[in-house]
């Protein structure tokens, strides 16, 4: 593969993701959809940059009306709390992320500084946008997600580790067995997350497989 | 693992090669770009010197943040007007073709799709936007990506994915007056849950959507992203190449039709075809549906009472209480009678010509409640052109409706067409989430163009089988068969 100087394709640097570590943040909750994760009025942007300050954006501010004055005020979502303002592990409900194929939310959470996801079960296209930049997605039971949940609200500075080779998160001196998809664990422990230079790796092979399709007019 | 299905087929005829990861590289067909998820993939494609390997077969056109009623540049809205700028420049650079809202051919790019024939069957199909499923109805595979696949899309004209498990959802029986592929979809959802459908493609079939027309099985596939599905698709039949025979793909060029439609025929799940699973819905007991939460699998028949939180399993009771909170609505009764303030026709899921002329069979002589602010954004403008022949136009605009241009519009309210404060819209769209219409108090009711219409014309949920629907002239209704 050439690199950016003599003018051909970069790639950038996609390094292995063995293990994530660091604080935990839990939200609570099923079906916590990507508009929720980030309502549609902060995708009308052209790029990614400064998307962390919105993520839950609607869950963490209210209007409140005092005098008739209307002020936007701080609820008590965790997002907002100091105490969580570190956290890099974000553990969740089941059927997180459902909704819109928005790579916007996984980019604001990650903006924001979560580094990987643990939780009952994912919406596919979020666990894959989240692969793609190289953030985990981990499920575990039910009830080992209310109890690591529980845990971090009650200790907001102690550490998770989500080891994605060994499928474990362990906390509090317990290791819990978690599942990552084969194909993800692959991909993060490899550092092959990013994509694009793998699948141009091949362009015979692409073409071959287009020319042999009946509706693609052939190239070469 | 299922075998000797259409999606089998069709995989096996798109994969490169199996990645190390273990994922397939699979060829993509079709590659449809829009505004808002596309922009990040071209920067990062030119941060990495590379360019669009295939604009041939790559297609965009602009939906989720054009304005419906003043559409003169610069866009009112600047946020607005430099997303719709930067894709005119990268598709521009690109050259890739252009449905720009200049042209007549705009719309919501999967309503400009199918209409253009673009999409066909045995493709595989792409775009940035979860709702792609929707082009599965002609037998396509079709997937929603994130904004990093789009940018392998573009450099490689392929895509990174792991093949899913495949679960035939049979619709059985016949649908009863009133009853639409709307209703049949959201009573999918409602039995095998929101992430019912997660490691799995749907293959829809039965009796009851091999008697769909098109336009009804893009409803139903459009929404498989609702039932946790990566894609939904029906087999290709003759209903399928009726539609594609009339379009700009086929119309002038016969030859190529019977050519491609050797390979549409063959790829139909064979008899020997084995599933994952398999599903029965019984299509004769399905009623007109509305959603009573916020999510699309809350859902209710209109004559049924809303379910008590307390009625679901532990893990779902929480979920329903806040959904109830939210919407105000009362278990045990139902949802008739329930006030709503926004009537909204329109969305990827049904703002075809025939949902629009479904919702002007309700409202065809009538006038819309004096509560009640109603909306008509059509899918393309194609739609709006051949509903306008009919005089569409003149029957919403008379009963007090207004008649927008194509969008995404009041769907996800990325434009100005949002509901305020804690109004309460009956929609034709595909998500009833908390905030999805712009306003975080807002509550959306999920139904079929036909209820929304009927919502509008009293004021609240209504059981459209309960009120005389009036047909156009018939030389109204023939007077164009656009699609």
């Amino acid at each position: 593969m050439s690199d950016a100087n003599d003018g051909g394709p970069s790639t950038p640097d996609t390094p292995a993701v063995e293990r994530v570590e660091g604080p935990g943040i839990a939200v609570r909750g099923d079906d916590v959809d990507t508009d929720q994760i980030l309502p549609a009025r902060f995708l009308k942007v052209l790029t990614f940059e400064g998307l962390g300050e919105f993520a839950f954006f609607d869950q963490r501010f209210e209007e409140v009306e005092t005098d008739g004055t209307v002020e936007e005020r701080e609820t008590d979502h965790p997002f907002n709390d100091p105490a969580h303002r570190d956290a890099s592990v974000l553990v969740v409900g089941s059927n997180f992320g459902c909704g819109s194929s928005r790579e916007h939310a996984p980019q604001a959470l990650q903006r924001w500084g979560i580094d990987a996801v643990v939780g009952e079960s994912f919406a596919e296209i979020f666990a894959g946008n989240c692969l793609a930049l190289g953030v985990p997605t981990v499920t575990l039971d039910g009830d080992a997600v209310e109890a690591l949940q529980s845990f971090v609200e009650a200790d907001p500075d102690a550490d998770v580790v989500v080891d994605v080779g060994e499928e474990t998160v362990s906390y509090d001196g317990r290791t819990v067995d978690a599942t990552v998809d084969d194909a993800h664990q692959h991909a993060l422990t490899e550092g092959q997350w990013d994509t694009t230079a793998q699948l141009a790796a091949v362009p015979e092979r692409i073409t071959e497989t287009a020319n042999d399709l009946p509706y693609v007019e052939s190239t070469r | 693992m299922s075998e000797n299905t259409l999606y089998d087929d069709v995989w096996d005829r798109h994969r490169v090669r199996t990645l190390p990861s273990g994922q397939d590289q699979l060829f993509v067909g079709l590659h449809l770009v829009h505004e808002v998820t596309s922009p990040q993939a071209f920067g990062m494609l030119e941060e990495r010197d590379r360019e669009v390997a295939r604009p041939d077969l790559t297609h965009a056109t602009a939906d989720h943040i054009v304005p419906t009623d003043d559409r003169s540049r610069p866009y009112g809205d600047a946020a607005a007007e430099s997303m719709l700028s930067e894709l005119e420049a990268n598709v521009g650079d690109s050259d890739i073709a252009f449905d720009h809202p200049d042209t007549g051919r705009q719309g919501i790019v999967h309503v400009v799709g199918p209409e253009q024939g673009r999409t066909q069957p045995g493709m595989t199909v792409v775009c940035g936007d979860s709702h792609t499923a929707t082009h599965g109805a002609f037998g396509a595979l079709a997937f929603g990506i994130g904004t990093s696949q789009i940018r392998d899309v573009l450099a490689t004209q392929t895509v990174a994915m792991e093949k899913k498990r495949v679960r035939r959802v049979e619709v059985t029986g016949e649908l009863d007056d009133g009853v639409t592929a709307k209703d049949v979809i959201l009573t999918v959802i409602r039995e095998l849950g929101t992430d019912g459908g997660v490691g799995y493609v749907y293959e829809y079939g039965g009796p009851v959507v091999e008697a769909m027309d098109m336009a009804g099985r893009m409803t139903v596939c459009n929404m498989s992203i609702e039932g946790g599905a990566r894609a939904g698709y029906v087999e290709p039949d003759e209903t399928t190449y009726e539609w594609l025979r009339e379009t700009d793909a086929f119309a002038e060029d016969p030859e190529r039709f019977a050519e491609l439609r050797e390979y549409w025929e063959s790829i139909r799940s064979g008899p020997d075809a084995e599933y994952d699973d398999v599903v029965t819905i019984d299509g004769d007991a399905i009623e007109p549906v509305v959603t009573w939460g916020t999510t699309p699998g809350q859902v209710v028949g209109v004559t049924e009472p809303v379910p008590d939180p307390d009625s679901f399993e532990e893990g779902e009771r929480e979920v329903a209480r806040r959904a109830q909170d939210h919407t105000g609505v009362t278990p045990g009764e139902s949802m008739q009678g329930y006030p709503v303030d926004v009537a909204f026709v329109g969305s990827c899921t049904n703002a075809r010509l025939s949902d629009l002329r479904d919702a002007a069979r309700v409202v065809r002589g009538r006038e819309i409640h004096d509560d009640v602010r109603g909306l008509v954004v059509p899918g393309s403008q194609r739609v709006a052109a051949a509903a306008e022949r009919e005089g569409l136009d003149t029957v919403f605009r008379d009963a007090g409706f207004q008649w927008r241009a194509p969008g995404c519009s009041m769907c996800l309210g990325m434009n100005d067409d949002q509901l305020v404060g804690d109004e309460v819209c009956a929609s034709s769209s595909n998500r009833n989430f908390v905030g999805r219409q712009g306003s975080k108090e807002g509550r959306t009711l999920l139904m079929s163009p036909r209820m929304v219409a009927a919502a509008a014309v009293t004021g609240g949920v209504t059981d459209v089988r309960e009120m005389s629907l009036v047909e156009a002239d018939d030389a109204e209704e023939t007077a164009e068969v656009t699609r």
